[in-house]
């Protein structure tokens, strides 16, 4: 059951994979557990990760009002490209759920494509939030100017960065797939990124709703 | 091991079918938060409920549909540790709001 992760087993290469003897099917049966081990160890740290941003969230509660006499959060947010930015966050994740599905199937072309897609709409996102912090801070409204401003920097700065070392680990597991292919060892690092990507979108849910859409409205 | 594969695989393995449902699901709550908030017709009480109620249904649709959490998969360990999480993120988040409260209340700020 240790390898039912979230519901995506690892599955074992069929019939359509790489021809492999009978030697690599027992060893990669070894790994079976290990593989589903590892996938759950990373769910596990995504649940500190969560209580990181819960704490940020907290800040951020705390300090809204500490304007310091700067922009108030009505007054910088811009919700039409705030909901483009969640649109292409949400795509990306969907396109991610077709290269685990395209994974479960052996599908190697497929897999590698949807995962350049999802690149891509992630790459999207986080030009559009470089694009925000630079003409906030362009204006005199960066993190030094109020509480507020430094609570939302970090904590939609945080979510940002996650975003963009999700993207690093896609180049590398692209890299990985080009020279090592599906195996025991590829198949529960796509799974990780898997629910680390899925995180994301699950963590901008919150931020949209708390941040910008309540922020818009005060 | 072998057999759980057969039994698991309609059930939580994530279907092309449960990825468009989410996705649709996800699009349809994202939207309607966005324009109660962009068109500004609906009470500020009302709007707030709205929103906050999209949002967490939003997260259960992406928790069930993008990351097949459920009571099953790894023995419920999955879903216990999340509960967890939600019980720590419950008493760090609401702790800090109601001693913040306090504070800004006993020191009387405004």
């Amino acid at each position: 059951m240790a390898t039912d992760t979230l519901g995506n087993q690892i599955v074992q290469p069929s019939e359509h994979g790489h021809d492999q003897g009978h030697d690599v099917q027992a060893h990669q049966h070894d790994h079976h557990d290990a593989g589903g081990m590892k996938v759950f160890g990373f769910w596990v740290y995504l649940m500190s990760d969560l209580i990181i941003f819960g704490t940020l969230f907290a800040t951020y509660a705390v300090l809204i009002k500490g304007t310091a006499g700067g922009p108030t959060p009505s007054e910088i947010f811009n919700l039409p490209f705030i909901l483009v930015g969640t649109m292409l966050l949400l795509f990306s994740s969907f396109t991610y759920g077709m290269a685990v599905l395209a994974m479960n199937d052996n599908r190697l072309g497929q897999l590698k494509a949807w995962l350049w897609v999802t690149f891509v709409l992630g790459a999207g996102f986080v030009g559009m939030e470089v694009y925000e912090f630079r003409e906030l801070i362009h204006e005199g409204f960066g993190p030094e100017r109020s509480g507020f401003l430094s609570a939302f920097f970090t904590l939609v700065g945080t979510h940002g960065l996650h975003v963009t070392f999700g993207l690093i680990w896609m180049l590398v597991m692209l890299v990985q797939l080009q020279t090592k292919g599906l195996n025991a060892i590829t198949r529960p690092r796509i799974m990780c990124l898997s629910l680390f990507w899925h995180f994301l979108d699950i963590v901008w849910i919150c931020v949209f709703t708390f941040v910008y859409l309540m922020g818009a409205m005060a | 091991m072998s057999g759980s594969h057969v039994s698991h695989d309609d059930a939580s393995h994530g279907s092309v079918k449960s990825y468009v449902i989410g996705l649709i699901l996800s699009i349809v709550l994202t939207v309607v938060a966005f324009g109660m908030v962009m068109t500004g017709a609906f009470s500020t009480l009302t709007t707030v409920i709205v929103i906050v109620g999209a949002a967490v249904l939003q997260l259960l649709v992406q928790l069930i549909m993008f990351l097949h959490m459920n009571t099953k998969a790894d023995e419920g360990w999955n879903l216990m540790s999340f509960v967890f999480t939600v019980k720590i993120l419950v008493l760090v988040i609401g702790g800090s709001l109601w001693i913040m409260q306090n504070l800004h209340l006993n020191m009387m700020l405004d």
